[in-house]
């Protein structure tokens, strides 16, 4: 088979503020499973990218491989995209990265590419504070080799035909906190209206933006032993902080006025809007979230939400003192020291 | 005294071999240095060879500085002086003397068994005693005992301590106490040896003018500079030796040339992986990206990278791998030399693959094609591996200065800037438009129109996912085209003939080059006439097929077991495999002439046995 681009007809639909349709931000036809969360995942980001009219030329879309990881092909057909190989993404992203900042960086990945084979190029991402949104369409098995546990299972979930995992989960949005990731969230597929700010205010955020999506695996991982059924995370899904992302030009006073929210206005435009449900949680507060999340086994619930925010590490870029205009754009000239300079170079040689 | 007479050969002016033996981490690297170094100065031709090992302090090193009046690039294998200066191989290294040859020793303890050799002359200096005697500090007295060795060699050989002067003050700058301590330390030596042994040694050092228009410098410092003046802007890699000091060389000559002084800003950026596999990635994200972006590394690097080489070679992205190459298999000898990674290199990844290689001989070759290196990969869009090896990379070359044309400018190949893609109608990444083989590429942000997808899974000539099996066909043999185009366009084979009609031939690769070009005076000295031919990229330039044509046999010279380049001629020429007679050297040591000259010779004599 080929990829199959979708019939276009965006007559009618509204518009942004580049006048592009959400039409304008679909990709090619998803070959994933009927039900698939990430699919889901996939209409959440396009309706995102859309509400923030980001133009497509200015993302760049990164995966690597299994089912989460072909997503990139799904949605952004007018943004490059490069599909690498296993586990691998966070490297990609980061030289790329490094030699064009202005870009929006949406990587896409799963919970074998990230957790597995992948962990330590997930890790060290999030060491160097890359400035990306890093999408985790976690689902706690392996689809496309027919449904054997990644790393993310828990303990007591089972396969389809009733085997036990036996082995300690990872837990990436901990693991994310304790590398010092500025952005940690945790949403649901099955929740758009969650999931649609988050993707804008990680988007927004300058720096690392984890948010590890809980995506059931219809055809593998969506039975009564699994704890990452569609069933189970609608029993057991908790938002713990309530997150809205206005940009500034669509400012609107009043709504969310003494709503208790806290407001946080991040340094690539916008201000986010944070409404905690249980008033005790603070998501400043880096300890606190990684409690709450290891206690997650104690009652079973799944807390989800903007977990944890820090907008104020520097990012990779920063880090390196890279400059205003990409590496990618500068003039040769600016780069080649020149023949005078070699010769004189070259007396410390002789 | 009257030793050094009666033992005394031939008088050898600026051709001998200072060996010295000193044990790891003692800093004897500076005064050794300094050593060679001042010979440079007084215009004699000097090859130098640091032989050490994979430790940070404690076990045996040793340093070669060969004096070569006719300008040789290779070792001799032979040591007519050698320092002694470790206790723990003086047995070895007295063994390793040439007849009629000298060691210089430590006697500040009796060593009687240095005396066992009546054909060598053991010369003891209490370099420890004066040391210990002259400083202070522990660490000084150790560090400075080496400079001591320093003035009891120039003492002995006639090596002007003038020069050895200039060259400390050179090396310390403003730090006045350390140019008058080590001065103190050079003296102590010569002054000792002065005394003592005042008639020079038959091996001298005399001033000649043969080194005006050339530097020493290593190979991994000057492919760091072609990498500057390719303009590469982005670095990625993981420390391994011996490819290390590439990525400390280019982080040091881009904070001289590439930072701003106003802002700080760095017009470069350079990325410590957490592994290999980490940085050819981002190596390939980079090239990408439109960023001339590289990653140094040496042979188990390029095992880990392997997975990626295949996706960049297949979803065709830039990107150029320095392959520093060291003795193998697995960990193998990390400090000892080989060329043991070129079938490796020329075929890595899964799959069907083939790769553009460059093939450098010494430290100017890696500067020129260090910036080639970048041309090519972006014009084929390709990743393009950089073989040298511990060798080249690590030790100080007398090369010839580098030469730069301002006029230059990078080839970016068949990339459609802003303009170009509005005026088009449509864009698809894998079309051969002009049927070269070659694709039109574009970059993130520039134009929506320019917009593909990059995979390493099946794809088509639009860039679309593919399993259809001719659409699969088209792009990787359109792969194929693309490489074997590339043949004439790597760099060409250098060809040296000798004076008289030859049927037979050298082919030989990177640093074999100086010990070929040596080994082929000998042999033409026995009556054996050579033409030689030195191969400098793969895929082989259409003149290397025809140089072997033109011979009934031709001696494949290489540093490895298996014979890889001769591999590699038998797969991609039509050359008789029988006609390639493999001479190999993979003891991990910068090649000499011996093993050419015996190994050709022993051939040559087989041939005569049977007719």
């Amino acid at each position: 088979m080929t990829s199959m681009p979708k019939p276009f007809i965006d007559k009618h639909l509204p518009k942004n503020k580049l006048g592009l349709t959400v039409r304008n931000y679909e990709g090619s036809m998803s070959t994933l499973c009927a039900g698939c969360g990430h699919d889901s995942v996939t209409a959440a980001l396009v309706q995102a990218f859309w509400e923030l009219s980001l133009a497509p030329e200015s993302a760049a879309k990164v995966s690597g491989i299994g089912c989460s990881s072909k997503t990139t092909a799904y949605f952004m057909g007018q943004s490059h995209g490069i599909n690498c190989v296993h586990g691998r993404m966070p490297s990609v992203a980061t030289g790329a990265n490094a030699v064009n900042g202005d870009l929006h960086y949406i990587g896409i990945s799963g919970d074998g590419d990230s957790l597995s084979i992948g962990f330590g190029q997930f890790a060290h991402a999030i060491r160097r504070n890359l400035n990306m949104l890093y999408i985790l369409e976690n689902n706690g098995v392996y689809g496309l080799t027919k449904g054997q546990f990644s790393a993310a299972a828990d303990i007591g979930s089972t396969t389809k035909k009733g085997v036990p995992n036996e082995q300690t989960p990872i837990d990436p949005c901990i693991q994310a906190l304790t590398l010092g990731a500025g952005f940690v969230a945790r949403a649901f597929s099955g929740d758009k209206s969650q999931l649609v700010p988050l993707v804008k205010a990680a988007l927004m955020h300058k720096g690392f933006a984890l948010i590890d999506v809980i995506s059931p695996c219809v055809t593998f991982n969506d039975h009564a032993g699994s704890t990452k059924s569609y069933a189970h995370t609608y029993k057991y899904y908790h938002p713990l902080v309530h997150t809205d992302f206005v940009a500034h030009a669509e400012e609107i006073t009043g709504e969310y006025a003494d709503d208790g929210a806290m407001r946080v206005t991040l340094h690539d435009g916008g201000e986010l809007r944070l409404r905690k449900t249980d008033t005790d949680y603070d998501p400043r507060d880096k300890a606190q979230a990684i409690e709450t999340l290891m206690m997650n086994g104690g009652d079973g619930e799944i807390r989800t939400g903007l977990l944890y925010l820090n907008e104020d590490m520097p990012d990779m870029h920063a880090a390196n003192k890279l400059p205003q205009k990409p590496l990618n754009q500068l003039p040769y000239e600016a780069l080649n020291p020149g023949k005078a300079a070699l010769a004189s170079l070259q007396k410390r040689y002789r | 005294m009257k030793d050094l007479v009666e033992t005394a050969s031939e008088v050898r002016v600026n051709d001998f071999v200072l060996k010295i033996a000193n044990v790891n981490g003692t800093g004897s690297a500076s005064a050794n240095g300094l050593l060679m170094k001042a010979i440079f100065r007084m215009g004699v031709p000097v090859v130098g060879k640091n032989l050490f090992p994979s430790n940070i302090q404690g076990l045996p090193t040793w340093y070669e500085i060969r004096l070569t009046k006719d300008a040789y690039m290779a070792r001799s294998g032979t040591a007519e002086f050698m320092v002694a200066m470790n206790a723990e191989t003086y047995k070895q290294d007295l063994a390793e003397v040439s007849p009629g040859g000298f060691l210089l020793y430590d006697s500040t303890w009796p060593r009687p068994d240095l005396h066992t050799r009546e054909d060598v002359t053991a010369i003891g200096v209490p370099l420890a005693r004066m040391c210990n005697e002259a400083f202070e500090n522990a660490r000084t007295r150790v560090l400075m005992k080496n400079m001591a060795y320093v003035g009891a060699v120039a003492g002995l050989t006639g090596l002007d301590v003038e020069v050895i002067k200039e060259l400390v003050t050179e090396m310390f700058g403003t730090k006045e106490h350390l140019i008058t301590a080590n001065m103190k330390a050079i003296n102590i030596g010569l002054d000792y040896v002065r005394e003592h042994f005042p008639d020079p040694l038959p091996l001298k050092v005399e001033r000649m003018d043969a080194t005006a228009g050339h530097i020493m410098i290593d190979g991994n410092t000057a492919a760091a500079l072609g990498c500057v003046y390719a303009g590469a802007t982005f670095g990625a890699w993981y420390p391994i030796t011996p490819s290390t000091s590439l990525m400390d060389g280019f982080k040091s000559f881009c904070e001289k040339f590439r930072v701003d002084k106003e802002t700080g800003e760095k017009n470069f950026c350079i990325v410590q992986g957490e592994d290999e596999l980490a940085s050819v990635g981002m190596a390939i994200g980079a090239g990408w990206n439109g960023a001339r972006a590289f990653t140094p590394t040496s042979g188990p690097g390029i095992s880990l990278m392997s997975e990626f080489i295949g996706f960049a070679y297949y979803g065709e992205v830039p990107v150029v791998l320095f392959d520093v190459q060291r003795a193998g298999p697995s960990t193998g000898l990390p400090t000892r030399t080989q060329q043991c990674d070129l079938t490796l290199a020329a075929y890595a990844s899964h799959g069907d693959t083939k790769h553009i290689l460059v093939f450098p001989a010494n430290p100017k070759e890696c500067f020129e094609m260090a910036v080639q290196s970048f041309d090519l990969a972006e014009r084929f869009q390709t990743p393009v591996f950089f073989m040298t090896d511990l060798d080249i990379g690590m030790n100080d070359w007398m090369v010839p200065e580098f030469e730069w044309d301002d006029s230059y400018q990078p080839d970016r190949g068949k990339l459609l800037n802003k303009d170009e893609l509005e005026a088009i109608e449509k864009f698809y990444r894998y079309e051969d438009k002009d049927g070269d083989g070659i694709t039109y590429r574009t970059l993130p942000g520039v134009h929506p129109k320019g917009a593909y997808f990059t995979r390493g899974s099946g794809h088509n000539w639009k860039g679309g996912y593919t399993e259809d099996a001719d659409e699969y066909k088209e792009v990787v043999d359109r792969l194929v085209r693309k490489w074997k185009s590339a043949a004439d366009a790597v760099p060409g084979p250098v060809v040296r003939r000798c004076d008289a009609p030859a049927s037979r031939a050298i082919i030989s690769v990177g640093g074999c080059d100086g010990a070929v070009i040596e080994a082929m005076d000998q042999l033409a000295a026995k009556g054996v006439n050579l033409n030689y031919l030195r191969v400098r990229g793969f895929p082989f330039n259409t003149e290397v097929e025809a140089f072997i044509a033109e011979h009934d046999e031709v001696f494949v010279v290489e540093q490895n077991r298996d014979a890889q380049l001769r591999t590699l001629l038998v797969n991609e020429t039509d050359a008789p495999k029988d006609k390639l007679v493999p001479v190999l050297d993979y003891a991990g040591m910068a090649a000499n002439p011996k093993f050419i000259v015996e190994g050709i010779t022993a051939y040559l004599d087989t041939l005569g046995d049977a007719a």
